[in-house]
């Protein structure tokens, strides 16, 4: 009897893979449902023998069980997109079955922890700082000395906490590696617990992931003896963006409103019921069995770009042929990763934007293609790699119209805590309308308790300037990244495309 | 089982959890479609909190509501990725096609992101989504 192999993850599925495995299993084959390799245009992607057909629907199951199907693509671990990556993280994406303890063993499965264990706190936490990973979430901060700060506190309880929240645009590598592979993201946490000492870890996910949901809850009761004491529970967020932030995803497990909390105190000395507590994304917790692998350390570090070590797995989304996880090591160009690898746009149309990590960073332009994938080289030209997000525009897109949806998702997302990010997001719409519709007297600067507002009509320049200094007042008046990078898309784009601009 | 019953068994089934309103709204909200006045008051006594600090929870968070809302509801991506895929020239149809009886709901991201336009009904999920395929999932909604 044939064997075919189809991913049982959310995008897969949400492509037509139930009805397509349906379809093999009345054709009388076995059907095993494995996670993605993330090629996300040839989903769903069939596998026969390691023979790849994609993307398949029912009519051509018995092509590709003949074998003359127009859908084949060859070997599929052969394929152009995967050779030129360098999978750590995503090591086991395509080929194990996300809920099969047995699979999971099979593939170096739990052998970082084990080693953990043996090796002890210090070291661990030494392995992990000469790693050089940094936070996979957005801010880079280095992961091994997070461990060490929560290590080092003194406290009854402390925490491991799994923010799962992916709320950017153009991002999904967490969503598709807990419906992957859950147990590397379980192992990863239990190495970083046992580093700091904590008997409870929590997973935070959007609600936006119900797949990804009942996938870690499933692992974690199948892995709950092999971590033990270490208990995990699974929480879900409840639509609020913000609450990715790490301060306001730890007010919303405790109950509350997801408000951002100031720092000091960091959520590493006093997090989680005001326990020292260990934040870190999906992506950071499932670095760590790797990295404590033998000689993982080394190698993770001898990879990369500057300060930028190891591997990124990188998401091409939005307009873009190709798209899909593309992991490796930090420093590759945009050009390679968008016209090379993604193979240009969707629609065949000029690439005209391209907007790195979510709805908080900068749109570049293909004069910037040049610009190494790595933490500092894009912080140099005012924008963020964030959680790794590449998201594709061809020439149609107004970048006013992506300057206003900056601020109106900020104005809806905002957590109100200060006033730059709530209100200021408010004024930026407006602002924006002001400038795409042309100067019209402002009905609000005529009130007669405006009284600094100037009189006479105001101009375009006089709008673009008022924007600068509403954009600068948010960068540097907000308490978190939300109302202090919405001024990266909103600026990039008036800078590098002022003719959409009224 | 009436609905109080069915609250207060929501209630016990979260009782000695660390943080438990997060999860206790989740199960009202699956159980009843909203979290009604009534229930607030209930909740806040269980886990000795004010009316007030469960109304302001509930209402920071775009997914917890006072009213139901019986309508089906189709969730749309509006996000950028789903916006450069042009999820915005659908929207009209799928407003069209829903009238008044099915609800078309906004989310930001689904992590769909390279295969949009996308759309959630429940805990299904739909991708390449074109006018004539979202017409017809807002039609079977
Ligand atoms: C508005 C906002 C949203 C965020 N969303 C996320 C998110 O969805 N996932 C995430 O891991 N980090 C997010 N972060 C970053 C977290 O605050 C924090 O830096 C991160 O969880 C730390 O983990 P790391 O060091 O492993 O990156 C967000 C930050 C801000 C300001
Ligand atoms: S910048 Fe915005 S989201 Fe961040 S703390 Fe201030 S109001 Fe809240
Ligand atoms: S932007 Fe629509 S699914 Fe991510």
């Amino acid at each position: 009897m044939t064997t075919v192999r189809i991913s049982d993850d959310a995008l897969a599925r949400a492509c037509g893979a139930d009805a397509l495995a349906q379809a093999f299993a009345v054709a009388g084959c076995t059907v095993e449902r494995v996670s993605s390799w993330g090629m996300h245009w040839l989903e769903p992607l069939v596998e026969v023998d390691g023979l790849g057909f994609g993307p398949a629907t029912a009519a051509d199951v018995p092509g590709i069980l003949a074998g003359l199907s127009d859908k084949a693509i060859g070997r599929i671990g052969e394929h152009r997109f995967l050779a030129r990556q360098q999978r750590l993280t995503f090591a086991r994406a395509g080929r194990t079955r996300p809920l099969s303890l047995g699979d999971y063993a099979a593939t170096h499965g739990w052998e970082g922890l084990a080693r953990a264990r043996a090796i002890g706190p210090q070291a661990i936490i030494a392995e992990v700082i000469a790693s050089g990973l940094r936070g996979r979430g957005g801010a880079g901060f280095p992961a091994g000395i997070k461990l060490r700060t929560v290590a080092e506190a003194q406290a009854p309880r402390k925490f491991v906490v799994c923010n799962a929240d992916e709320g950017d645009s153009g991002t999904f590598a967490d969503r598709m590696l807990m419906e992957g592979d859950p147990f590397a993201l379980i192992e990863g946490m239990a190495i970083a617990a046992h580093a700091v000492g904590a008997e409870a870890g929590y997973v935070y996910v959007r609600s936006e992931y119900p797949h990804a949901v009942a996938k870690m809850r499933a692992a974690c009761t199948l892995a709950a003896p092999r971590i033990a004491p270490l208990h995990i529970e699974v929480r879900v967020g409840a639509g609020a963006y913000v609450c990715g932030e790490e301060t306001s995803l730890l007010n919303s497990l405790e109950g509350k409103r997801g408000e951002v909390r100031a720092k000091p105190p960091l959520p590493a000395l006093a997090g989680l019921f005001g326990c020292p507590t260990v934040v870190n994304n999906v992506l950071t917790l499932a670095a760590l069995p790797h990295i404590l692998s033998e000689g993982g350390a080394a190698h993770y570090a001898g990879l990369g770009h500057g300060r930028s070590r190891g591997t990124m797995p990188i998401q091409l989304a939005g307009n873009i042929r190709h798209g899909g996880l593309f992991e490796v090591p930090f420093g590759i160009t945009l050009d390679e990763l968008v016209n090379t690898i993604g193979g240009g746009t969707a629609s065949g149309r000029a690439v005209k934007a391209v907007q790195v990590g979510g709805p908080l960073g900068a749109y570049i332009p293909p004069s910037r293609f040049d610009l190494p994938f790595d933490y500092e080289a894009y912080a140099a030209a005012d924008a963020l790699i964030g959680h790794g997000g590449v998201v594709v525009f061809d020439e149609r897109v107004d970048m006013a119209r992506m300057a206003r949806f900056a601020m109106e998702f900020c104005a809806a997302e905002s957590c109100g805590k200060c006033t730059p990010c709530r209100i200021g997001s408010t004024r930026g719409v407006e602002l924006l309308d002001r400038i795409a519709t042309g100067a019209a007297p402002d009905a609000l600067a005529a009130l007669p308790q405006m009284r600094n507002a100037p009189r006479g009509l105001r101009g375009r320049a006089d709008d673009i300037a008022l924007l600068e200094e509403l954009c600068e007042t948010m960068q540097y008046g907000s308490l978190c990244a939300l109302g202090g990078f919405t001024p990266f898309p909103v600026l990039s784009a008036l800078r590098h495309w002022p003719q959409d601009f009224g | 089982m009436d609905d109080s019953a069915r609250l207060a068994e929501i209630i016990a089934a979260h009782a000695g959890e660390e943080g438990a309103l997060l999860p206790i709204l989740h199960d009202v909200r699956a159980a009843f479609g909203c979290i009604a006045r009534a229930a607030q008051a209930d909740i806040a006594q269980a886990l000795n909190l004010s009316r007030a600090e469960v109304h302001g929870v509930i209402g920071f968070y775009h997914d917890f509501t006072e009213t139901p809302d019986p309508r089906p509801l189709v969730e749309l991506c509006r996000a950028e990725a789903c916006q450069a895929r042009g999820v915005e020239a659908l929207v009209a149809a799928a407003e069209r096609a829903a009238g008044a009886r099915v609800r078309i709901g906004k989310v930001w991201c689904l992590g769909l992101c390279s295969v949009g336009p996308n759309a959630r009904i429940g805990d299904d999920v739909h991708a390449r989504l074109d006018e004539a395929r979202l017409v017809a999932l807002v039609a079977g909604a």
